[in-house]
């Protein structure tokens, strides 16, 4: 049986074309980016280069040079919260996060900073409101995700990004969900440092990501090592994009992103978006009069990712999941899904979701299909 | 070996400096192509910009219109 692959969120499985042969072509041809400078060794940093040129224009960063590459959110995130706060700081968070953000500012907590975390209403949506009475003297920051990998609810980053900007803030977002899906300019935001992955949004390979660093912004670097540069230096060199770049870097995979970055400037991000939000429309309209389905998040707006994510009955998320997979072979993600504070606030920590994640490169046809599934399923 | 001339070296901080006045020089036309560093000059990346030593005034103006720095610019017999 053909599957129906829903699980965009966690990775869109399906690449553009150009991408699977831009890593092939790599992997035939690629050298080390800045390690000679022989044409195979330039080849590969002109490349990567003009990677940094296509990230730092998607999202309006200004300098290709603070696009810092690394293998995923979870790497940006960890270099970005472990290096630029230290144990007497304050951040404010949100309960939308994931635990690539979470984990970090927990040990980040039991080394003595403080940590506060901004709720959400009963749809989801962050009561941005409150921002202000989490204010301290010693509040350094607000780090928070553009859009919950749950609810696919996304926050006002101008907005927050005023907040910063009026109470000299750092502003660390996670875009993990959004880049390549939502529109992102980090100079109209004051996005300090926006943190992505390449595997999803984006639709390049798995083990690419980065971080897009303002260019004030110093990142003490979490990993040090062979750079290319300053050979004889006893400390990793400081200047961006190698101070956060130690050992070499994933050419191959980068070489697959700048193509998948090309398919999306020849598409349009808008497009793609209208498409997967029309996909998730067409789906909510067909389950929508199943009874007893729970659907999470705020519908309300088409600002947001295109992620469904449900409850049917009192049923584990995990067997209706598993049934959508063996009975249909519909792909989707139950349990939890890496958000505990989300979970919490939806009151789902023991059932978890069913997370419908839809892709450009689904169909109609297949949301029918998944529509018909979850009736079935229901009149079981 | 090829003989030895006088060249205009620029080194940069780093790998990604390099490549971006790789870019900006091919996309105006300047002369010149990017050789390993000369073991005469310091320079943190491995990279160096070699053209013609007329070209020494022009390439600093150059650099600054770019905003890209530079760690070293010397002309050398390499």
């Amino acid at each position: 049986m053909m599957g129906i692959y829903f699980d965009n969120a966690a990775t869109t499985k399906r690449k553009p074309q150009c991408v699977i042969d831009a890593v092939i072509a790599a992997m035939n041809q690629m050298g080390n980016s800045g390690r000679g400078a022989h044409n195979d060794s330039l080849d590969a940093a002109r490349l990567i280069y003009d990677t940094r040129e296509r990230i730092s224009d998607l999202v309006n960063l200004g300098d290709p040079r603070q696009v810092a590459f690394t293998s995923n959110s979870t790497e940006a995130l960890n270099t970005a919260i472990m290096g630029l706060f230290d144990c007497g700081d304050h951040i404010i968070s949100t309960v939308m996060e994931h635990n690539s953000v979470l984990r970090p500012l927990y040990f980040l907590e039991s080394k003595g900073a403080e940590i506060s975390f901004v709720p959400c209403d009963e749809n989801g949506n962050l009561k941005v409101e409150l921002l202000q009475s989490y204010l301290k003297e010693n509040t350094k920051a607000v780090v928070c995700t553009h859009a919950s990998n749950l609810t696919g609810n996304a926050n006002d980053l101008y907005q927050i990004g005023e907040f910063c900007k009026a109470h000299q803030l750092l502003f660390i977002v996670d875009a993990s969900q959004t880049m390549g899906v939502l529109p992102i300019d980090m100079q109209a935001m004051n996005i300090d440092v926006l943190c992505f992955t390449g595997h999803k949004g984006l639709y390049g390979p798995q083990g690419t990501g980065g971080l897009c660093v303002r260019q004030e912004i110093r990142i003490r670097p979490l990993k040090s090592g062979g750079s290319g540069i300053h050979t004889y230096l006893k400390e990793h060199p400081t200047e961006m994009p190698t101070a956060l770049e130690a050992g070499t870097l994933n050419g191959h995979g980068i070489a697959g992103l700048h193509a998948s970055l090309g398919f999306l400037n020849e598409i349009g991000i808008d497009e793609i978006h209208k498409k997967e939000i029309a996909l998730m429309h067409r789906f909510i309209n067909g389950i929508s009069d199943i009874p007893n389905i729970k659907v999470y998040g705020d519908f309300s707006t088409d600002h947001r990712a295109a992620v469904v994510s449900l409850n049917l009955g009192d049923y584990d998320s995990s067997e209706v999941s598993d049934e959508l997979s063996y009975t249909y072979g519909i792909a989707t993600r139950p349990g939890a899904h890496c958000a505990p504070l989300m979970h919490q606030a939806m009151g789902t920590v023991e059932q978890g979701m069913v997370r419908f994640s839809f892709s450009w490169f689904n169909t109609e046809e297949e949301v029918d299909i998944a529509i018909r599934a979850m009736h079935e399923l229901a009149e079981e | 070996m090829r003989q030895k001339e006088w060249k205009l070296v620029i080194t940069f901080r780093t790998t990604a400096d390099a490549i971006a006045f790789e870019k900006a020089c091919k996309a105006n036309d300047k002369p010149g192509r990017m050789i390993p560093v000369p073991r005469e000059i310091s320079a943190g990346c491995g990279l160096a910009w070699a053209s013609v030593p007329e070209e020494k005034d022009g390439m600093a103006v150059f650099l600054e219109e770019q905003n890209i720095k530079c760690e070293e610019m010397k002309v050398l017999f390499c």
